[in-house]
This record gives structure tokens, C-alpha cells and sequence, in this order.
């Protein structure tokens, strides 16, 4: 199985560690994983704030730099949403022919990391070790756009030594919503207020979700307020294991033999 | 095909952003709207639940509107000519400065100068009471939250419970104030008030010869109407006058009386959070003996028609005005309904506002941008409106608007240059590897606590986390990692 990794933009500049820990989890599980870096941004950011032709050219590459591969994994709910929802209508809109059959095939290839490891793989127990109060935030485009249903928190789970605490009104939006969170700062900042507040009731030593566009919002609110919960993505725990520890943060752990 | 005339937007409205900092503030407004929007939830996602066949209703509420909507012309004139035969009068309004003028004839005829009205949305988005007050004729709201707002002389913030944003002290308080004889002793009970408002609309009932109505439903086989409530107060307005004066969107057609069965279902379970509302009213033409014996149907257009030529937008005329949306939306659930500055509020408002009057106006351009898109309302509408999609397709819309119209220049500048970068190989690795520790070093391990201009909304809540040094890409190309080398990656 050919797998690409899809980093997204957010990731890329932000969160690099969100992508070393997708490398390290899959090459442990014996999957090796190529990064085309013709790869830039799925054109989320511009599709949701109006700019539709924009968001187009970055259709174009993106299909132009994951073609080939059976499947395009993500560390990133929101942007497999806008692969999902969206790249088929904007194909649609330019009536070219072979854009759309390009979109069409590379569409259903395109899968969140949780989906990839749960569906594909078949893997629930990804041998990650993490002996810390862990509370989950489903961000919404995972919850509601992909249905990613209990993928990561069965994940978590079965990660050696951590206690999974249930987030209050999990599903409930933490305000982001990309330019939302300017345009509309006061109605954003009053949703993440009550996300921070559920968070820190927890008492977890550790937030986790599987979109870092949330988190840019989320950890920016906790710092303001405690500078003290340690957020992280889901990935980077389950990359987490007994034997190494952390060390995938700095190089890419051995491709196992055992091949999936 | 023209945008709405009418009113919709309540004037000296403000854009969603600025309104909405007003209405945050109001701590006491929030606490009740928390409150009772989270109570509707959790009792919908009950009776919800109940229900193993609830997608397929979905879909079959989506279908039926989807078809009716296709055919309206057809649909339309069936409506008519079943109307007409069962002994109705049967008028069409372009705008809503006609609809209003049509009432108000038909009102002027019979020389009454006080009529009883059931609570409508369509009236409401018409002005209808206000363009009858300038011409002496009170309309008086006998919904009981309808009636609390009115009284107060405010503005309603919710679809179907317009005073949603009022808690039952206020309540108490508004009818001690105006309403005429209420004893010394009323407390703010629920019981007690709606005693009191039971006492002052009887009175009103019994004096009143012309209701006026909406309806939520018209059948166009047999041209039936129905009329979904809970208090029975609109009953009254349905059978004691002599005169009836039904206004109605033209998207409230549906095609048979077979179709009722999947809106009675899929309305109170979304609306109320109840199996079945406690009164349903169908009535089909006149009727010797019983009820009014003088019908009229105002079909409006306002703006339909218009919304029904957008492939994209059109989804938004299958409401059903359950307020679903409203009450699981995080940003309604906070701002509360007069943040967006129409009768129409919420994630449905954002959505059916700027379609009906076009976007001309700076309260209809912000209104697609009042959400973060998180996608709770189009789970739980009951005639399956993808919300989200139609707010993107209208932001699209007002970006279009802006940039004919000169504006915010800027802002396309920067998202311009911003996919410009994205789409060019070399300027976004070079971006990344210059940008990123400069970056790095500016943020320092604080991050950073407040940026300027735009970026100001940003920190007022919320610190800018120090980016790393490093991109991932510098880090994949460092490690040598490529697979497949050769094979696919390109």
C-alpha cells in the first residue's frame, strides 16, 4: 500500500511534530509513508472565507501532487472535510472533465489518520505508551463532516497508562472556525471561554484533538488563562511509546518488518 | 423574480459582529439563553432518539420540499384552483409592501379596528403590525411570547419562542406594567402568568371578528391548511372569527395531504423537543356553521423567488421554522437572535436573510460570515438544509459584492498572495524556511499576547503559540525518508 502523507498547510508551519508523530505511528506499524513535497494547502482557508477561484488553483496541485498513491492519510479532520465536501463541487464548477474524473478517483483515497489505523490497517492497539490524565476534544469537521465517531478515544484507550477523561459538551464547537475567530473575535472568544473552562474541569494533565486548527485556538485560550495544560494531537500520543519515549520528535523511528 | 421589499431586516440594525458585542454583554440574557437552548436540545435528542426511522424522515421532509419546490409553478396554481373551489379568496403578493396592503384592505372592509393575530414568522417579516398601527388597526399577538414582546415593545429573537430571551421574572414584570388590571398579587410562576395572559386574550377572543394568520402548511391537492401550536390560543383566532386572513410564503405548499404525515413528525420532535405539539389545526375552505365564513389566502412571494433561481441557496426555502438550527447553534446559543439583526435568526437567518433581500446592505453581507461553520445545525435540521454549504456558497456571494463594490481590498490582496504562495513550489518552501525562525525568535517561548489591527480580535482571547524553528518539510527532506522512490512520488 502506497500511503502519502498529506501534512496540511496549518501543520507544515505550526505543528511539525503532528506529522513526525503520523510517520513515526505508521512506520512502527510496519508502513512506510512517502511526503510529496509538491503538497501544500488543501484550500480550506479561502473555500470557507469566499474565495472559491483561489481555493481552486490549490485543488489543482493537490491533485496533481497525490495522484498515484492508494491512500492520502491526514493529521487533520478539517482538512480530509474540505477534500471531502468540497474539492468534488468546486471540480464541478469548472466543467473540466478530467479535473472532475481526477477529483472523483482521488476523493475516497484521501483519509484521516484514526480512519486510516481503525479501517485500514485494522489496528486499534498502536502500541503507544502515555501514563497521563488524557481529555479528548472531537473537533467538529472530524465529529460531524467525517463521522469519525469514537476512532480516536478507542486509540487513546488502548494506549498503555492513560486514563481517558470525558470533556463536558465535547461536541460542542471551541470557536475557531478559521477567519470566524477575527471576524466575529467577540462571539469566537466567548465559545472558547466555555471550551477552556470544560477543558480545565477535566483536571487532565493533557488535551488532545485530531485537528491543530482547533488547537491553535484552544491552547492560545488556555496559555491566556492558566499557561499550564499541555495540549497536544492524538497522533503525538499514540507515536509516544515505552521504549523511546518522545524521540520521534527528533528522528523517524525504523520501518518494522512487519508489513502490513 | 425581485429581492424583498419588505422590511426582514429590522431598521437601524447593526452588522453581525457589532451587534453581537452588544448583545454578549447582556450576562443575565445569556444565562437564560443557555439555559433554555440547552433544555431544547436535550429533550429534541430524546424524542429524536426514539425514532429508528428519523433519517429516512429526514430525507422524505427533503424530498417532498425538493419536489414541490422543482414544480412551484404547478404547485402554485393546484394550490389556487383547490383553495378557490373549497370557497376561498385567493391573492398574490409580490413584496411585502403589497401583502400589507392586501390585509389591510380586507381589514378596512369589514371596519374593525382591532384584529387578533396567531403567531407567524411570515407576518413578522412583512411588518404587518407595524404597517396596520400607522393606519389605525391593532393587531394584537395572542401567542403568548408573541404577545410578552409585544407588549414590551422589543423584538423577537427566536423563531418559536420569540422571547426566548426573556426569564419569567422579566416576563412577570413586562405584564405588571402593561397589561391592564393584573392584581398586585401576580408572581412569576409559570402558572400564574399564563393565568394572566389567559384572562387579557379571552377578552380580546371573544370581541375579535378578523384573525389574522400565517400557516405551516398548504396542501395543494386539497387546499388544506395547517397550523402547528402549542397553546391553542391559535385555535381560538382559527374558530371564533368571522373573517380569516391566512398569509403564506409560497415555499409552504406541499404537494398531497399524504405528505402532513412526515412534517407532523418531523416538526415537534425538532421544534418543541415533543412526540406530537398539543395543537394542530387543518382547515379546508368554509365550512357552514363552523369557523369563519369568510377565508382569504395571501400568497407572498418577498424575495422566494429570487432565492429558488440559486441552485446552491434555494435548500434554505424547505424550512420549516422548527428552529433546530437556533436552538444547537453555539454562536445563536450565545448572541441570542437580535445579534442578527432580522426576524429571521440563527444559522436558517444567515442563510435565508441575505437571500431574500440580496446583498446590498452590510448586515446582509456579515450575516453568512456569523458562524465557525461547525456544522450542528445541519445535523439536526429535519428537512436536511446543508446550512454550512449555503453559508460558504454566500460568503462566496458578499466577497463578489465587495470586490464590485470596491471594498475591503485588502483582504483580497492578502488572500490572493496567500494561495499565490501556497501554489508556488519554491516561494512556500523559501517562505517556510525564512519565515519560521524569524518567526520563531519574534513569538519567543511566550508566544505572543496581543497583535494589531485584525489580528487584535485574535489575542483578545488568545495568545499566537510560538511556531517552530523548523517546517516539517525541512524536517522530512533532513531525515531521507522518501519512499517509493522512483514508483509514484512525483
Amino acid at each position: 500500500m502506497r500511503v502519502a502523507l498529506f501534512i496540511t498547510c496549518v501543520n507544515d508551519a505550526m505543528f511539525p511534530d503532528t506529522g513526525k508523530a503520523t510517520v513515526a505511528i505508521l512506520r512502527r506499524l510496519g508502513q512506510d509513508v512517502a511526503f510529496p513535497m509538491a503538497q501544500s494547502c488543501c484550500g480550506q482557508p479561502h473555500f470557507n472565507a469566499g474565495y472559491p477561484t483561489e481555493a481552486l488553483a490549490l485543488l489543482r496541485r493537490f491533485v496533481r501532487a497525490f495522484d498515484g498513491y492508494d491512500v492520502v492519510v491526514s493529521p487533520s479532520a478539517s482538512c480530509v472535510s474540505m477534500v471531502h465536501e468540497n474539492h468534488t463541487r468546486l471540480a464541478a464548477v469548472t466543467g473540466d472533465a478530467a479535473l472532475q474524473a481526477d477529483v472523483a478517483a482521488l476523493v475516497p483515497r484521501v483519509l484521516e489518520l484514526s480512519q486510516l489505523l481503525i479501517d485500514v490497517m485494522g489496528v486499534e492497539d498502536v502500541g503507544a505508551y502515555f501514563p497521563h490524565p488524557v481529555t479528548y476534544h472531537p473537533a467538529c469537521h472530524g465529529l460531524r463532516s467525517l463521522g469519525l465517531g469514537d476512532r480516536y478515544p478507542r486509540l487513546l484507550a488502548a494506549t498503555e497508562g492513560l486514563s481517558l477523561i470525558d470533556l463536558p459538551d465535547a461536541q460542542e464547537c471551541c470557536g475557531f472556525g478559521g477567519t470566524f475567530a477575527v471576524k466575529n473575535a467577540d462571539t469566537s472568544s466567548a465559545m472558547v471561554q466555555t471550551k477552556v473552562d470544560n477543558i480545565l474541569a477535566t483536571g487532565a494533565q493533557v488535551m488532545a484533538t485530531s485537528d491543530n486548527s482547533c488547537l491553535l485556538n484552544i491552547a492560545g485560550a488556555l496559555v491566556r488563562r492558566t499557561g499550564a495544560m499541555r495540549t497536544m494531537h492524538a497522533a503525538e500520543i499514540l507515536a509516544t511509546t515505552r521504549a523511546s519515549g518522545e524521540s520521534w520528535r527528533t528522528s523517524a523511528p525504523a520501518l518494522a518488518r512487519s508489513s502490513a | 423574480m425581485s429581492a424583498a421589499t419588505g422590511p426582514v431586516v429590522w431598521a437601524g440594525s447593526k452588522p453581525f459582529p457589532k451587534a453581537a458585542r452588544t448583545q454578549l454583554a447582556k450576562a443575565e440574557q445569556r444565562a437564560t439563553l443557555n439555559r433554555v437552548t440547552h433544555q431544547i436540545r436535550r429533550k429534541r435528542a430524546a424524542v429524536v432518539a426514539e425514532r429508528d426511522d428519523w433519517e429516512e424522515l429526514r430525507r422524505a421532509g427533503e424530498q417532498i420540499k425538493n419536489r414541490v419546490l422543482r414544480h412551484l409553478d404547478t404547485y402554485l396554481e393546484q394550490a389556487e384552483r383547490s383553495l378557490v373551489a373549497a370557497g376561498v379568496t385567493v391573492h398574490w403578493a409580490s413584496d411585502a409592501d403589497h401583502a400589507n396592503r392586501i390585509v389591510h384592505a380586507l381589514v378596512k372592509e369589514t371596519g374593525e379596528t382591532e384584529i387578533v393575530k396567531i403567531k407567524s414568522m411570515v407576518t413578522a417579516e412583512i411588518g404587518l403590525n407595524e404597517f396596520l398601527a400607522k393606519r389605525g388597526i391593532t393587531a394584537v399577538e395572542t401567542d403568548l411570547a408573541e404577545l410578552i414582546v409585544q407588549m414590551a415593545d422589543d423584538l423577537p429573537s427566536h423563531i418559536v419562542v420569540p422571547a426566548i430571551h426573556r426569564n419569567r421574572r422579566e416576563i412577570r414584570d413586562i405584564f405588571a406594567e402593561h397589561m391592564p388590571g393584573v392584581p398586585s398579587t401576580l408572581t412569576d410562576e409559570p402558572r400564574d402568568l399564563a393565568g394572566q395572559a389567559r384572562r387579557h386574550l379571552r377578552k380580546k377572543f371573544l370581541r375579535a371578528k378578523v384573525a389574522v394568520s400565517g400557516a405551516n402548511f398548504v396542501v395543494a391537492e386539497t387546499g388544506t391548511l395547517c397550523i402547528v401550536e402549542s397553546e391553542g390560543n391559535g385555535r381560538m383566532c382559527l374558530t371564533l372569527p368571522e373573517r380569516l386572513i391566512s398569509v403564506v410564503g409560497i415555499e409552504k405548499v406541499i404537494s398531497t395531504f399524504a405528505d402532513l404525515e412526515v412534517f407532523l413528525q418531523l416538526l415537534p420532535r425538532s421544534s418543541t423537543g415533543e412526540r406530537m405539539n398539543p395543537y394542530t389545526s387543518l382547515w379546508t375552505g368554509v365550512t357552514p356553521g363552523d369557523g369563519p365564513a369568510d377565508l382569504h389566502v395571501v400568497f407572498l412571494d418577498n424575495g422566494r423567488t429570487q432565492a429558488l433561481a440559486d441552485p446552491v441557496g434555494r435548500q434554505a426555502l424547505r424550512c420549516i421554522r422548527c428552529s433546530a438550527c437556533l436552538n444547537s447553534c453555539p454562536v445563536y446559543e450565545r448572541t441570542g437572535g437580535h445579534a442578527y439583526g432580522s426576524v429571521y435568526p440563527g444559522p436558517i437567518g444567515a442563510i435565508l436573510t441575505p437571500q431574500l433581500r440580496g446583498m446590498d446592505d452590510a448586515v446582509d453581507r456579515a450575516l453568512p460570515f456569523a458562524s465557525s461553520l461547525c456544522g450542528a445545525c445541519y445535523e439536526v435540521c429535519p428537512v436536511r438544509i446543508n446550512i454550512p454549504e449555503v453559508l460558504t456558497h454566500l460568503r462566496a456571494r458578499a466577497v463578489e459584492h465587495d470586490r464590485e463594490h470596491g471594498r475591503h481590498r485588502l483582504e483580497r490582496m492578502v488572500f490572493r498572495a496567500v494561495a499565490n504562495g501556497f501554489d508556488d513550489d519554491e516561494r512556500y518552501a523559501r517562505g517556510l524556511s525564512l519565515g519560521l525562525p524569524l518567526a520563531h525568535r519574534l513569538a519567543g517561548r511566550d508566544g505572543i499576547h496581543r497583535l494589531p489591527f485584525a489580528g487584535a480580535g485574535w489575542t483578545q482571547s488568545r495568545d499566537v503559540l510560538q511556531p517552530p524553528s523548523q517546517s516539517f518539510r525541512a524536517w522530512w527532506a533532513e531525515q531521507g525518508l522518501d519512499a517509493f522512490d522512483g514508483e509514484a512520488a512525483r
